[in-house]
């Protein structure tokens, strides 16, 4: 498995093989609140790098979630559908979103790491 | 941007601030507003509601006559230290602004939405004649402590607070001081609404907190008075929204809704004879879609018939809940209607209202 990558849009995604696992930033969450709608994209689905992906709600407003790269959807976390306390709980483990086959790995090195995306959060707050 | 006199204390006590109504206000603290709202329903919470006007009015014996003018309450009903629900009307019949009055000796306490309470106060002044005088205070907070638990903490705070009914207020003291308190709020629970000087308000919130209460911001404030059904103002309520299309009939007093004399009272009068085109009603969304404001709802056959004033996930209702303005003919408990959410038509039904049931003590 390799590094942990974040976007500016506080999606974190990890590369295993030729599959990516995608979720939203720890930080992400505590700028939401508590989350209590998810909606997840349909397998199968093609998407562009940076494209809509899925929603998610909290109690105050609904915001979008980016894929942070190009591919095809291949698995969604329907524990956090059923219940999207889920996703607060434990945002960048058991509370992934998708799945993602990844088209072009090389997208990967337009992200970040984990220091770089802890001093981005540090130098955008909100 | 101004700031009540609990601003520090919110800060020491982890909130988050959002710009509200000109003020700095709490959205939230550090329990999120889930836990907040669950603490209110379950236990106790305490909210600044400090940025709302309370406004002060005295004068002679023509002072209730004016105020009927723009409150369609029948004044001569209002017992002293008794608390009402109602409006300012304007000459169109529509909704400046929601108030809850008190008849306090020498005249009556307005409580007004701190986003009109200027206006509010100007056109009030409007209606008063020369010998009345009126005060927007600004040297008191104002302190609402909702919930099962409430009484048992005021109590313990200010001994006799108990023997307060729903809706009826008396002056108490505090550490020397005399305040005010009213049985009320805004939340479907049980509790109380504290006014007092800015410089009692930390010691006093203190004890709140001290004997167990939870701060709760302005988020579950939005929460469980959605879940209680209560309209907010810019929202279910404006000045193009009659009273009686927000389905609150009953906060225009009985001789009033006969007699009229209020501004606006041409319109009401049709909308009371001839009803209405358009109703305010509780939506249940089915599943776990929100309809936030401004959703568009349909009628099953695909008609637009309205749209969305408020709504939200109602953590003790467990289920997205809304209000909205639909046709009257769609109105019906129960009736089917599609919320567009994100492009798609999504199922739910016309729900009665609350969502989740008072527990006043009367």
């Amino acid at each position: 498995m390799s590094e942990k990558k974040y976007s500016k849009k506080h999606e974190w995604i990890m590369l295993d093989g030729e599959t990516a696992t995608v979720g939203i930033s720890k930080h992400a969450t505590e700028m939401l609140g508590d989350i209590v709608f998810v909606e997840l994209p349909e397998k199968g689905k093609g998407l562009e790098k940076e494209e809509k992906a899925a929603v998610v709600e909290s109690t105050k407003a609904a915001s979008d979630v980016y894929t942070p790269v190009s591919g095809e959807i291949l698995e969604t976390n329907q524990p956090i559908v059923d219940d999207p306390s889920n996703v607060n709980k434990d945002p960048e483990n058991n509370g992934w979103f998708f799945k993602i086959k990844i088209k072009n790995k090389s997208e990967l090195d337009t992200l970040m790491n984990q220091t770089d995306y802890e001093k981005f959060v540090k130098d955008n707050p909100n | 941007m101004e700031k009540t006199a609990l601003y520090n204390f919110h800060k020491n006590l982890g909130a988050k601030f959002v710009p509200f109504a000109g003020y700095e206000m709490p959205i939230q603290y550090k329990d999120g507003i889930v836990k907040e709202h669950i603490s209110t329903r379950q236990t106790a919470g305490f909210f600044d509601v400090s940025h709302m006007g309370q406004l002060f009015i005295s004068g002679s014996k023509s002072l209730e006559q004016s105020l009927e003018k723009i409150i369609p309450l029948d004044f001569k009903e209002i017992k002293i230290n008794q608390s009402k629900y109602s409006f300012l009307i304007n000459d169109k019949g529509g909704v400046i602004d929601d108030l809850i009055i008190t008849r306090v000796e020498g005249g009556f306490n307005i409580i007004l939405n701190a986003a009109c309470k200027d206006n509010d106060t100007k056109e009030i002044a409007k209606c008063l004649d020369s010998d009345s005088k009126y005060e927007l205070k600004k040297d008191l907070s104002l302190v609402a402590l909702q919930g099962p638990k409430s009484e048992t903490i005021l109590e313990s705070i200010i001994p006799g607070v108990k023997q307060l009914k729903f809706m009826n207020g008396d002056y108490f003291k505090f550490q020397g001081k005399k305040i005010y308190v009213t049985r009320s709020g805004y939340t479907g629970e049980d509790g109380f609404e504290i006014s007092l000087s800015n410089t009692n308000a930390e010691n006093f919130t203190k004890l709140l907190s001290n004997k167990g209460a939870k701060p709760i911001g302005l988020g579950a404030r939005d929460t469980l008075r959605l879940e209680a059904g209560l309209c907010l103002y810019g929202h279910e309520l404006n000045q193009d929204i009659s009273p009686i299309q927000a389905n609150l009939k009953w906060a225009i007093s009985k001789r009033r809704r006969e007699e009229g004399g209020f501004k606006g009272w041409e319109n009401i009068q049709n909308d009371l004879k001839n009803g209405v085109s358009k109703i305010r009603v509780g939506i249940k969304p089915s599943g776990r879609i929100i309809a936030r404001e401004g959703t568009k709802i349909f009628s099953s056959s695909g008609d637009e018939i309205g749209v969305v004033t408020s709504g939200t996930f109602g953590p003790s209702v467990n289920a997205p809940v809304a209000m909205g303005y639909i046709q009257s003919k769609f109105s019906e408990i129960n009736n089917k209607i599609l919320l567009e959410v994100r492009g798609k038509k999504h199922d739910a039904v016309v729900s009665k209202l609350p969502f989740y049931k008072k527990s006043y003590v009367k």
